[in-house]
């Protein structure tokens, strides 16, 4: 019973921080947007503008639910859900500390990514059923999108599981907590002595970049030519949830990033252990991914899946053969 | 990278893009028959502003006519109202003061570099990067902050008067403007390294649509455009007006019939406009910037006058047909955005719907101006 | 020069000129006092400094579409279509203008006439495909039907409106 309890407040509070996560992203890009522009951001609600989140999650709240006519009523109120939770529900899984890890499941890296492309769903449910052309060349394109890039993602993942001999996110990040050269990232002096790894990050980070959906790949949402894309019709908190929603993948995207390369919660050299490192390393890689998006343009649909299928995809393949070589060889 | 595509017509849709669109800047309307993401046909509609300035021209005096030209394009209003300043002192035979004219062109010019810089970020915007709109937006801010300390207004200027300008312009100006031509230099090389070597913005540029130099000659295209597509055309050098043969100045031609020829035209011309304010500042006579006898009561007599001269979006033309009253008898304002934009159905045809929204980008579209 | 070249090409089109000696004449609308003849001339040439043009050619609407031609085939570009409504003498006037990219600078007027009340012109867009837009603005604010355009509706005006408010009798 203790037990269960326990689990169910652990899960609970994965939520809660997959939540909280997702609000203050929202406030941390605007700010990050604003530095980048030159301007200051949303800085009046409370101190640095913390009271934005909440503040915007009432204005959403408050407004009316719109359902166009004719739309298919069923997959367009389930779209934003099937967007979120499967973000949310891929928190219980990920390990932020020897101890701070809502459930230690075996196959939790198969899990994380079998949520993740759930995600995809609930934008062609979104794209199909808005009853507009726009979304629906959105849908199009993410699943098009979203299909592309699993692949190599996935691929690149494999490699990491080749080489730590688990699907366990956990037992992934103790085999590099031994130094700061343990980590996946650094080719030559880790037990892998795998000098591809920096390589394959970069196709992680791209994949993981293009996953959520983001500039410079965000194609579903492409507002210059699609106005919105796939929520264009979405109002309220029909809406919010599509944006939680994204800010929660990225968050999955970098934790990810950071479980696979940067060796988790350990520390270089033994520097004040703890579960700090594992959010220095996350945040980076976050704030990484908004920097780009407020630099770059947008790719186009061709240029993106040229990239996917004609670069990526081999390359993350041919990734996958050397490791097992070399896993051979050493 | 425009790969050739079989267009099956039994399996296309209609998109409308528009009347409110974020790429149209502006209430433009596009019908779009698609096949997916390929354009198969593209039919324009504009004309959701329009406001008929051509019969206001017949109506009003030529005096009162004077601000409606400012309406006509908000984001460089000072090269409409100087051609029709032009037209108008052509046909009743008024002198403008030399000084009165350099600073007309000063003026001109900075009204150019402003609405460059605005084309600029919403370019880029077009193309999904927003950040470079507000550094834009911040140079323009120093133009215009500029312009109103004379002009008295940022967007819808009536400065341009008939025989000169209505105020003559001070010391503080001419230092700020000159403390502008660095600092610009400065952000315009920050956008060069922020955009112009961008790997995205080059792949979505370089060779995608094209616009040949026979299209542009069969729909009238002037400015970038023209410029873009190698043809060596701008009213400034081809039929000089003004003052502009005494300023030193080229003009920048890209033969790449490209997105990114036009793109690197107008970037250029925004160097030339800092060169040519900076020669103008230079050269600057003293004297009055109105005529001793301005005329109170224009009447031009009776004829048939044309005046064209090159504005931020290309060659604006003024036709005015005088019967020798005060009012004109037809004032016909040859918007240069018209024959752009008019190219556009044709030019689209087999691209797909993100590259046809990045050569609409560099149409550099104002649509009051076609509207009218 | 290029003005002289077409003047020349543009000769065949209208014989009944070569008799009378070229007058430059300083307005182009109407004919200087001093000219013997009502009547205008089909190609004068006026003057720049004054008109802001230098060829004024007066085409019939038969002669339209040949003129265009030429004036196509001598790689001018079209730059507007417009009309003025000369009220008095019953006609809408049809102004077109052609100039040139390059720096052998010659503006081009071809000016037609329509009677007002059965305003009927050929299309240039056969020739010109941007005369397309051109002639659908002057087609709604004159109410000229120019024959075999491919799509002649209201381009400005709202698409069920039929007023013609550039017409000098338009009450709105």
């Amino acid at each position: 019973m203790i037990l269960t309890l326990t689990i169910l407040l652990a899960v609970i509070i994965a939520i809660a921080w997959a939540a909280f996560n997702a609000a203050y992203l929202v406030l941390a890009e605007r700010r990050g947007a604003g530095i980048i522009q030159r301007r200051p951001g949303p800085n009046i609600n409370g101190p640095f503008g913390l009271l934005q989140p909440p503040l915007d999650g009432i204005k959403l709240m408050a407004k009316q639910l719109i359902i166009p006519d004719g739309a298919d009523k069923f997959m367009y109120i389930s779209a934003p859900v099937l967007v979120m939770c499967p973000a949310i529900m891929s928190f219980v899984a990920l390990p932020y500390s020897d101890w701070l890890q809502a459930q230690n499941i075996d196959v939790g890296l198969l899990m994380v990514f079998a949520f993740a492309s759930m995600g995809t769903m609930g934008i062609v449910f979104a794209g199909w059923s808005s009853r507009n052309k726009y979304s629906l060349m959105a849908a199009m394109r993410s699943v098009s999108q979203a299909v592309a890039y699993e692949i190599p993602m996935i691929i690149t993942a494999l490699t990491i599981t080749l080489m730590a001999g688990t699907t366990n996110l956990d037992a992934i990040v103790a085999q590099q907590s031994e130094n700061f050269f343990h980590w996946n990232i650094f080719p030559l002096f880790g037990e892998t002595h795998n000098i591809l790894m920096p390589f394959s990050f970069l196709i992680f980070f791209i994949c993981s970049m293009a996953e959520t959906n983001r500039a410079p790949f965000d194609l579903g949402e492409a507002e210059g030519e699609l106005v919105a894309g796939f929520h264009i019709e979405y109002g309220s908190m029909g809406f919010g949830l599509f944006f939680m929603g994204e800010y929660a993948n990225i968050v999955i995207g970098a934790t990810l990033a950071t479980i696979f390369f940067l060796g988790g919660w350990s520390c270089p050299f033994g520097l004040f252990p703890g579960v700090w490192w594992f959010l220095i390393k996350m945040y980076a890689i976050i704030f990484t991914i908004i920097w780009i998006r407020w630099t770059f343009p947008r790719t186009t649909i061709y240029g993106l899946l040229n990239l996917s299928w004609k670069i990526l995809i081999p390359a993350s393949l041919v990734n996958l053969l050397l490791t097992a070589g070399l896993m051979k060889v050493f | 990278m425009n790969q050739p595509v079989e267009l099956q017509p039994d399996e296309t849709f209609v998109l409308n893009v528009g009347p409110q669109h974020p790429a149209t800047h502006g209430v433009l309307r596009i019908k779009m028959e698609m096949n997916g993401e390929y354009i198969v046909h593209a039919e324009t509609v504009v004309g959701y502003i329009h406001r008929m300035h051509e019969k206001m021209g017949e109506i009003k005096t030529y005096p009162q006519f004077l601000m409606n030209l400012s309406r006509l394009d908000y984001l460089g209003a000072m090269g409409y109202s100087h051609c029709h300043a032009l037209c108008v002192e052509k046909a009743a035979g008024i002198e403008v003061p030399k000084r009165a004219e350099y600073i007309r062109v000063i003026m001109v010019e900075l009204n150019r570099i402003s609405s460059h810089l605005v084309w600029l970020g919403a370019f880029i915007m077009d193309l999904g990067g927003f950040t470079p709109l507000l550094y834009t937006f911040q140079a323009r801010e120093h133009i215009l902050d500029m312009m109103e300390r004379i002009t008295g207004a940022r967007l819808t200027y009536c400065y341009i008067r008939f025989g000169g300008v209505s105020r003559d312009i001070d010391d503080q100006f001419i230092q700020s403007a000159r403390d502008f031509m660095p600092y610009m230099r400065k952000e315009l090389v920050k956008y060069h390294k922020l955009v112009t070597g961008n790997i995205i913005f080059k792949k979505r540029l370089i060779g995608m649509g094209h616009i040949s130099p026979e299209m542009c000659r069969k729909y009238g295209a002037s400015s970038g455009v023209a410029r873009g597509a190698g043809i060596n055309f701008d009213i400034r050098r081809n039929e000089p007006y003004s003052v502009y043969p005494e300023l030193e100045f080229e003009v920048p031609v890209y033969d790449g019939c490209d997105n990114m020829s036009r793109y690197m035209v107008r970037m250029d011309e925004i160097e030339q406009s800092l060169r040519i304010v900076e020669h103008a500042l230079d050269q600057l006579p003293d004297g009055p910037v109105m005529p001793k006898k301005a005329p109170k009561n224009i009447k031009p007599p009776a004829g048939d006058y044309y005046q064209a001269t090159e504005t931020a979006r290309g060659t604006f033309g003024v036709r005015l047909v005088s019967d020798g009253s005060t009012t004109p008898y037809r004032m016909k304002l040859r918007s240069p955005t018209y024959s752009n934009m008019h190219l556009f159905d044709e030019a689209c045809k087999g691209l797909m719907i993100m590259d046809a929204m990045a050569m609409m980008g560099t149409l550099d579209l104002v649509i009051p101006e076609i509207d009218r | 020069m290029i003005c002289e070249k077409l003047k020349q090409a543009l000769k065949p089109l209208f014989p009944a000129e070569e008799t009378i000696p070229p007058v430059i004449v300083a307005e182009g609308e109407e004919p200087a006092e001093k000219t013997p003849t009502p009547q205008r001339e089909a190609v004068i040439e006026t003057d720049y400094a004054k008109c802001g043009y230098h060829l004024d050619i007066k085409a019939t609407p038969e002669q339209l579409v040949e003129v265009v031609s030429i004036i196509d085939q001598n790689d001018f570009f079209i730059e507007s279509i417009t009309g003025v409504d000369w009220i008095e003498e019953g006609e809408i006037e049809v102004v077109y203008d052609f100039s040139r990219y390059d720096f052998d600078l010659c503006r081009v007027v071809v000016r037609t006439r329509a009677d007002r009340n059965n305003a009927e012109l050929p299309t240039i867009t056969g020739v010109y495909a941007g005369a397309n837009w051109h002639e659908r603005e002057t087609a709604e604010f004159f109410g000229i039907n120019f024959i075999g355009h491919p799509h002649l509706v209201n381009l400005l005006l709202p698409e069920d409106s039929d007023i013609h408010p550039l017409r000098k009798d338009f009450k709105p």
